[in-house]
C-alpha cells in the first residue's frame, strides 16, 4: 500500500534521463530510465508519467519534484535543482550511513564524492575533459569492437588473459583496440582491457577511503567491472540496489527535505 | 520548471574613469606610433616598465593586448594560426593568440578605440620572471619588426630572496641601460628613474589598499572586478595618471564599505580565485556565482602588481627585489605561505584554483598544493579546468556543475 504523498527525483543525464518516487517512508515505489535523447523535457515527463504508473498513483500525489543531471533545468515539471554531486552524495547516504567514497560513472562523466560520517561532502572531482573512464568510452569502443553494448559484461568476464591498452586518450585505445584485433587477440581479452582502463583512469581521479560505494548506469550494466575494483582496491565495494537511480533517488530525498532554498 | 535567475551586482561608476584611462593610453601609443615619437618599447606584465618610462619611451604590454583578445572571445579564432606556424596548442595561449591575430591583421583596439594595428617597437624588453614564453614571443615579435629584444632572465623557485639574486638580476636591470640609451638616443637620467620607480610604488600602494577593500565583509569589490580594474596597475606603472585614476577608485570602494554595501546582492560565501582568469567567461563567471551567493573577492592573479619593496632612492636593487618576490617565480612553500595569509585577511570560505591547460606557471594545483592548503587550514577547495584565453579548452556546464556543487558543499559544513 502506497501512502501519499511522494516525492520525485528525475536525474537529466547526457546519457540516459532517470525517474525515482519515493514514498513519504522513503521506500522507492515508482522508477524509469530512458534514453535522454534531444527533447530533455518530454522524455523526463515520459519516465514520470511511467514510474507514476509502476506506484500506481496520478501526479495529484506529487509534493514536490527535485531534478539534477545535465538537463537539470528542463524539467518543467521541477519546482528546484541540485547538483548531480550533491544528489549522488544523498542517495548514497542514504543506502549506506557510513563515511564512503563515492564512484559514479556515468555516461558524460564520472565522480569521485567523499563523504564523512555525517554524509556531508569532504571533497568531489569529476573527470576532465576526456572521454576516458566514462560511458562514452564504452560506447565507443562497443562500436569499433562491433559488439553490442550490454554484451560486454558479459564477455569481461570470461577473459582469461586481459589485454592491456595504455592510452589515456580514447581516440588513442581505439587504435590500440583495432592493433590487438589484427594482432589477433580474443575479444574477451579486449573488453576485460577495456574495462581495466577505465578503473585506472577512474583511480587516478582521487584517492579512496576505507568505504566504497559505485554507483551510475555503466555500473549498473557492467557488474564485473565492480569485482575488478575490488580486485585492485583489495577490499569489497558497496553498490545500491539499483546504481543507476541514486542520482535520482538523492533528488527525491532532496523533494524531500523540502526546503527549496540553497541557504 | 526552475527560474533561470539573473544576479545583481553592483556597478562601480569608477570603471568609466578607468575605461577612459585604458582608452587615452592607447590612443597616446597610437599617436605616438604614427608620428614615430617618442619612441616605443614592449614590455612584459612584469617587466621594468620604470627604466623605460625613464626613458621617455611610451610602453605597450602584449599580455594585456591579448587578455583584451580574450575578453572580447576573439582569441579562440586566432590561436590556430600560431598554431599553424609553429606554436603548439599546449604553450601560452596569449602568445599564440596575440602571434595568430597579428597574423590575421586584427586587433581588439580596432573596435574599442578604432586604433587599426598594434604600435610598432622600436625595442622590446622582456623578463621572464612570467615564463620563458614571453621570451619567445618577444623575439618572434622582434625579427618581424627588424627591432631589439633585450630581457631579464628571472631565478624560478625561489625561497628566501637573498642579495645574491638580487645582486644578479639588478646587474641585469642596469645592464639594459647602455642598449636602452642607444635606441632611445639619450643619457640614462638616474633621477628619472627615480620618479617612476616612486610613481609605481605609489600606484602599487594604492592598488594593494583597493584589493585589501574586499576584506570587508560584505566585500565592495569582486576579483571578476578587479580583473579589469587593474589596467592602470599594469600598463601605467610609473605613470601619475595611473595613481589619479586609482585614487578615484578606493575613495568610492571605501565609500561602499562605509554605507556597508557589498559587490554582490546577500554575500554569504567569501571565495578566493587562484590562477588566471578565464578572460571569454569574466561576466558569465561573475554572474555564476554571484547567482550562488559567493563572492569571489581575492585573488593571487590581481594581487601580483603590487610591488611594495619599490624604494625610489635604491632603484635597481629595489626593482630586483620587487620582481624577484613576485609569487609567480616563489618556491612552493612560500606560495602556500603567501596563500595562507591571504584566506586569513580576506576571511575566506572556500578556495578556486583554475589549472589553465596553456599556463602552467599561473596553475598552482598540479603539484598537490590544494591537498596541503585544505590539511593545513581546513578550507575546501575546487580545481576548474579551462584556460585563459582558448575557450576550447573548457566546459561551460561543467564549470556550473563543479561550481555549483562547491558551493552547496559550503553550505552543507556550514549546516
Amino acid at each position: 500500500m502506497i501512502t501519499e504523498p511522494v516525492y520525485v527525483g528525475v536525474d537529466v543525464g547526457a546519457s540516459r534521463t532517470k525517474v525515482a518516487v519515493l514514498d513519504a517512508s522513503k521506500n522507492l515505489v515508482g522508477y524509469d530510465v530512458q534514453k535522454s535523447g534531444t527533447d530533455f523535457m518530454a522524455t523526463a515527463r515520459q519516465c514520470l508519467e511511467r514510474s507514476l504508473q509502476m506506484a500506481g498513483l496520478n501526479e495529484s500525489a506529487i509534493a514536490n519534484a527535485v531534478s539534477t543531471g545535465y538537463g537539470r533545468t528542463n524539467v518543467s515539471f521541477a519546482r528546484d535543482t541540485r547538483t548531480e554531486i550533491g544528489c549522488h552524495a544523498v542517495g548514497c547516504y542514504h543506502y549506506f550511513p557510513m563515511a564512503i567514497t563515492i564512484i559514479d560513472i556515468g555516461g558524460q562523466d564520472n565522480k569521485v564524492i567523499k563523504l564523512d560520517e555525517k554524509g556531508r561532502r569532504t571533497s568531489f572531482k569529476m573527470n576532465r575533459k576526456c572521454a576516458a573512464g566514462t560511458g562514452t568510452f564504452l560506447e565507443e569502443m562497443s562500436a569499433r569492437l562491433g559488439i553490442p553494448l550490454e554484451g560486454m559484461n558479459y564477455l569481461a568476464t570470461h577473459s582469461t588473459d586481459m589485454v592491456k591498452l595504455g592510452s589515456f586518450c580514447t581516440v588513442f585505445s581505439a587504435t590500440e583496440v583495432l592493433e590487438n584485433i589484427r594482432r589477433g587477440k580474443k575479444i574477451e581479452d579486449i573488453v576485460k582491457g577495456v574495462f581495466f582502463s577505465m578503473i585506472r583512469r577512474v583511480l587516478e581521479m582521487d584517492s579512496m577511503t576505507q568505504n566504497v560505494v559505485m554507483t551510475g548506469g555503466v555500473v549498473a550494466h557492467n557488474l564485473y567491472m565492480v569485482r575488478m575494483m575490488e580486485e585492485i582496491i583489495e577490499r569489497s565495494i558497496q553498490v545500491p540496489e539499483k546504481p543507476q537511480l541514486t542520482g535520482a533517488i538523492g533528488a527525491a530525498l532532496y523533494a524531500m527535505g523540502g526546503s527549496s532554498e540553497r541557504d | 520548471m526552475p527560474e533561470e535567475k539573473k544576479a545583481v551586482r553592483k556597478k562601480i561608476a569608477a570603471a568609466a574613469d578607468l575605461n577612459n584611462f585604458m582608452r587615452d593610453y592607447y590612443l597616446e601609443l597610437d599617436a605616438a606610433a604614427q608620428k614615430g615619437t617618442p619612441k616605443i618599447a614592449w614590455c612584459t606584465s612584469v617587466g621594468p616598465a620604470e627604466i623605460l618610462r625613464a626613458f621617455g619611451f611610451q610602453v605597450y604590454f602584449p599580455e594585456t593586448h591579448s587578455a583584451m583578445l580574450g575578453a572580447t572571445r576573439m582569441a579562440t579564432e586566432f590561436i590556430p594560426e600560431a598554431n599553424a606556424i609553429g606554436y603548439s596548442p599546449d604553450i601560452c595561449s596569449y602568445l599564440t593568440a596575440d602571434i595568430g591575430a597579428f597574423l590575421k591583421g586584427v586587433t581588439p583596439l580596432e573596435k574599442a578605440f578604432n586604433i587599426k594595428r598594434i604600435p610598432r617597437p622600436d625595442v622590446l624588453v622582456f623578463n621572464t620572471n612570467q615564463c620563458r614564453d614571453v621570451q619567445d614571443w618577444f623575439s618572434w615579435y622582434g625579427e618581424k619588426f627588424k627591432a631589439p629584444v633585450l630581457g631579464v632572465h628571472t631565478y624560478r623557485g625561489v625561497g628566501e630572496v637573498t642579495d645574491k639574486h638580487i645582486f644578479s638580476i639588478a646587474k641585469q636591470l642596469e645592464a639594459l641601460i647602455p642598449p636602452l640609451e642607444k635606441i632611445a638616443g639619450k643619457k640614462f637620467q638616474l633621477d628619472a628613474l627615480k620618479r617612476t620607480v616612486a610613481l609605481s610604488r605609489e600606484c602599487s600602494e594604492l592598488w594593494k589598499k583597493i584589493l585589501d577593500t574586499a576584506a570587508a565583509k560584505p566585500s565592495p569589490i569582486t576579483f571578476f572586478d578587479g580583473t579589469t580594474l587593474m589596467g592602470p596597475a599594469v600598463v601605467g606603472r610609473g605613470t601619475q595618471k595611473a595613481v589619479d585614476v586609482y585614487q578615484i577608485l578606493l575613495s568610492e570602494l571605501e565609500q561602499r564599505i562605509e554605507k556597508g554595501e557589498g559587490a554582490i546582492e546577500d554575500e554569504k560565501f567569501r571565495i578566493y580565485w587562484d590562477g588566471m582568469p578565464v578572460w571569454g567567461r569574466l561576466s558569465a563567471h561573475a554572474q555564476l556565482f554571484s547567482l550562488l551567493k559567493a563572492n569571489v573577492l581575492a585573488s593571487t592573479y590581481c594581487n601580483s602588481w603590487i610591488f611594495s619593496a619599490l624604494d625610489p632612492e635604491d632603484p635597481f636593487n629595489s626593482m630586483a627585489r620587487a620582481y624577484t618576490e613576485l609569487f609567480i617565480v616563489r618556491a612552493d612553500d612560500v606560495k602556500e605561505t603567501y596563500i595562507k595569509n591571504m584566506l586569513k585577511f580576506f576571511k575566506v570560505d572556500g578556495i578556486i584554483y583554475h589549472d589553465a591547460k596553456t599556463c602552467p606557471n599561473n596553475s598552482n594545483c598540479r603539484y598537490g598544493m590544494p591537498q596541503r592548503l585544505e590539511k593545513q587550514t581546513g578550507i575546501p577547495s575546487l580545481t576548474l579546468n579551462g584556460d585563459l584565453n582558448d575557450l576550447r579548452l573548457l566546459s561551460d556546464e561543467q564549470t556550473r556543475t563543479n561550481v555549483e556543487a562547491f558551493i552547496e558543499q559550503l553550505q552543507e559544513h556550514r549546516g
